[in-house]
């Protein structure tokens, strides 16, 4: 987010590589003060004006050059306090010591043997809060900002070896005979079913949509992670020997007893996602331009609303667009309403950018293509003209109180502040609450009292065989927390198969 | 990726096509509902009320209307063609012996009405069927209804079959006679069920209706679906697609359905121009062919 032109960033990486060879001509390695000196590598973006406008990745990836500077920041701590804050664990100094080598390939398969998914994970981790909230040298440098880039890198590895065409797949144990179904193609499930598959284990992933991928598909933007990228990665699994069934619903298609009791599977994994979508429960919202943003992004994402010229599903047409929420889902919204073509797009977030749960590097995009964000401020109704479309929202302020039991200052509304603001979308992105499909149709699967699957710490929920993780437990969480569940489920479904 | 098995056009707008579709031939009960689309990529996702279930030869029927540019891709599709379904999605209908039941399809609803009809009958209620549609030519699923119906009562608009009258009117008088029905279906237009709702309301009769709104998923994820059932926000996709017709808000719910008009109408009227020009194109054709005979 420095502003600095692509042109600019690879000058600066030149440069920096410089002084790393004219180092090592002396005949002696760089010493952590020399890392240290390093600069930081940018993320090349399009510029905010043009990407507004369009639909293509608005991070454009390293250069070799920034992958090369960028690796020799690490200081390869003995301990690797990075892995630590990773959920499935990648060997994270592993990885950049091959990049340092020039050993691509190498770099590929360190970071493969954990995590199969690492376009993914490099675009979409919030790696602020993981591996790179640990890194020594963020700490050294007392910035967050300035620890090692590692999921940039990921990516970069991840991109660069797709660019060469050499995809590596990982061994396929011999077959053990034994059969695991998977519900849901989402990152859970995908993780899941390539641990499984690993063992030699016949898994069947079971997909509502007509696509694999899960949220990576009909949720996160194409501007954030490009669906050719979910494609190709969910594509690795069914080389491996994946079998997709899509078009499935399991508890309607075929209630989930049935899949151990009559279609011979040992053991199944529920990676069903995230559910019902909350709504404000304000009047009016049940009025024509008001959506939850999982249909807002359904729309756009997976049934293509934004191809105007080919696509079917029609999306509404907004010229003054209110986004409700301050996390990741709401930063999604709103930028993709702009693409579409809003006039205005504004953020209405009832505590301050301070407290928002999106991703500082994702507000500061949406804030650079012309977002509004009108903090401290909560909608109150939406009012609607004769036809039952909306028209305006009426708005009340807030202001910050003491620090809550979470340690999160409440907002408290000030009275007599209303206002009515003309707008004629709102897009709720204020969290999903789970879905019950699974747990009605199943009797005997417990849930907490907000509908989400209990489980041990195995990942194994009150039906024997039956594992569940993801959001369908967590609630709304990350992709990468869904695989870390993931991998637990999966190597806890391994032992019981084993 | 499923296969249509067959086809048949009921009327100008209306087609009952056969797919093959075995788990949801086996798992499906009355009144729940599958999504169709005519391809993976650019197709709208479609909800359609299941009308009739065929497990030992693993096919369903699906009855449609040409509505918008993706109801019109699917009235292009032949036999043998791939289409993607989802289903069974929603609640089944809530069958027991209830006594009097008075089934009441309007129009292409008396596809859906069909299979509740038969779970009824077969849970031991005498069922009376009142079916109704704008002309003759619309009527639909009249032998199917005629077979199992302990009373079949046709209404259209103009006359042409049965009683020259609303379905509303006949509904009424049963409600109105010394046997009044135990429970009452309407499964029509949004218009229709309201008016039979409150055609019912006046005599405490419980009326259950069936509501075909906008979806995306069908599975609870997107919330388009929603409607005010009783002053409480409901998916149809997970809470339906079945209601308390007394409980509905209707004009909210009709409000929803009519939020994508413009561009339906638009490609409504893309469909018939490429109709009409495809049939420009086949008669010069045929005259081109009828002038090189001659």
């Amino acid at each position: 987010m420095s502003g600095a032109s692509k042109e600019g960033l690879e000058r600066q990486a030149r440069e920096a590589l410089g002084r790393i060879a004219a180092i090592r001509s002396e005949g002696r390695e760089l010493s952590p003060r020399d890392r240290l000196a390093l600069p930081v590598q940018d993320m090349p973006c399009q510029v905010p004006q043009a990407r507004a406008a369009n639909m293509l990745e608005v991070a454009e990836g390293y250069s070799e050059a920034q992958a090369k500077v960028e690796a020799e920041r690490c200081l390869d701590c003995k301990n690797a306090p990075c892995v630590s804050g990773c959920p499935v664990r990648v060997d994270i100094p592993g990885f950049i010591k091959k990049i340092r080598e020039g050993d691509y390939v190498g770099a590929t398969r360190a970071i493969k043997r954990t995590n199969l998914l690492p376009s993914i994970c490099g675009r979409v981790c919030p790696q602020e809060s993981q591996c790179q909230a640990n890194c020594t040298v963020g700490k050294s440098l007392k910035s967050i900002d300035a620890a090692v880039q590692i999921g940039r890198l990921e990516r970069w590895v991840a991109d660069n070896e797709r660019a060469c065409g050499a995809c590596d797949l990982p061994d396929v144990g011999n077959s053990s005979g034994k059969r695991v179904a998977v519900v849901g193609s989402g990152p859970a499930g995908l993780t899941t079913a390539i641990d499984l598959r690993r063992e030699g284990h016949e898994v069947v992933v079971y997909e509502a949509f007509q696509k694999t991928g899960g949220v990576m598909v009909y949720g996160i933007p194409e501007f954030r992670l490009p669906k050719s990228l979910v494609a190709i990665e969910s594509n690795l699994l069914a080389e491996m020997g994946v079998l997709y069934q899509l078009n499935f619903l399991v508890g309607r298609t075929r209630k989930l007893r049935s899949l151990l009791a009559e279609d011979g599977f040992d053991a199944v994994f529920i990676g069903a996602g995230a559910g019902l979508p909350k709504f404000m429960e304000m009047p009016g919202e049940n009025l024509v331009g008001v959506f939850s943003a999982n249909e807002y992004l359904t729309r756009s994402n997976l049934m293509k609303a934004y191809d105007r010229d080919r696509a079917a599903t029609p999306i509404y047409p907004s010229r003054r667009v209110a986004v409700l929420g301050g996390g990741n889902v709401a930063m999604d919204s709103a930028r993709m309403a702009l693409r579409l073509g809003a006039e205005e797009v504004r953020v209405l977030y009832r505590r301050t950018r301070e407290e928002m749960p999106a991703r500082s590097e994702e507000v500061g995009h949406a804030m650079e293509e012309g977002i509004i964000f009108d903090f401290l401020t909560s909608p109150t109704r939406v009012i609607g003209d004769k036809d039952g479309r909306a028209e305006a929202l009426e708005i009340l302020s807030y202001a910050l109180g003491e620090p809550d039991a979470s340690g999160r200052r409440s907002p408290v509304a000030i009275k007599g502040s209303e206002r009515v603001v003309p707008f004629d979308t709102v897009i709720v992105a204020i969290g999903n609450e789970s879905n019950p499909l699974l747990s009605r149709t199943t009797p005997d699967l417990k849930v907490d009292k907000r509908g989400h699957i209990l489980v041990d710490g195995a990942q194994k929920t009150s039906i024997d065989r039956v594992y569940a993780g993801g959001d369908i437990v967590l609630g709304a969480a990350t992709v990468i927390l869904a695989m870390g569940e993931g991998r637990r489920a999966a190597a806890a479904i391994n032992e019981l198969l084993g | 990726m499923t296969r249509i098995l067959s086809k048949r056009r009921l009327s100008e707008e209306v087609y009952r096509v056969e797919v093959e579709a075995p788990l949801v031939a086996r798992e499906r009960r009355a009144g729940q509902f599958v999504i169709v689309q005519a391809d993976d990529d650019f197709a709208e996702r479609i909800p359609l009320t299941i009308a009739d279930a065929d497990p030992e030869r693993g096919a369903i029927t699906l009855v449609f209307q040409t509505v918008g540019a993706s109801t019109h891709a699917l009235a292009a599709k032949e036999v043998g063609d791939p289409i993607t379904l989802l289903g069974p999605l929603g609640n089944p209908t809530h069958i027991e012996r209830f006594g009097k039941a008075v089934c009441v399809g309007g129009g292409i609803g008396l596809a859906p009405l069909h299979p509740i009809v038969k779970a009824l009958k077969e849970a031991g209620n005498e069922v009376v069927v009142i079916a109704g549609a704008r002309t003759a030519e619309l009527l639909i699923m009249q032998e199917e209804l005629k077979s199992i119906a302990d009373e079949l009562i046709v209404a259209t608009d103009d006359g042409s079959a049965g009683r020259k009258a609303l379905v509303t009117e006949p509904l009424k008088e049963i409600c109105a006679s010394d046997r009044p029905p135990d429970i009452v279906v309407a499964i029509g237009p949004p218009i229709m069920m309201k008016f039979c709702a409150e055609a019912t309301r006046p005599f405490g009769v419980k009326t259950l209706v069936s509501l075909n709104t906008i979806m995306i998923d069908g599975t609870g994820m997107c919330g388009g679906c929603r409607v005010s059932v009783g002053g409480e926000t409901k998916f149809v996709c997970v809470d339906g697609p079945e209601f308390d017709g007394h409980l509905v808000d209707w004009d909210g719910m009709m409000s929803r359905l009519r939020s994508y008009r413009k561009q339906e109408e638009e490609a409504h009227h893309r469909c018939h121009l490429d109709l009409a020009a495809a049939l420009a194109s086949e008669t010069s054709a045929a005259e081109r062919l009828a002038k090189g005979a001659l």
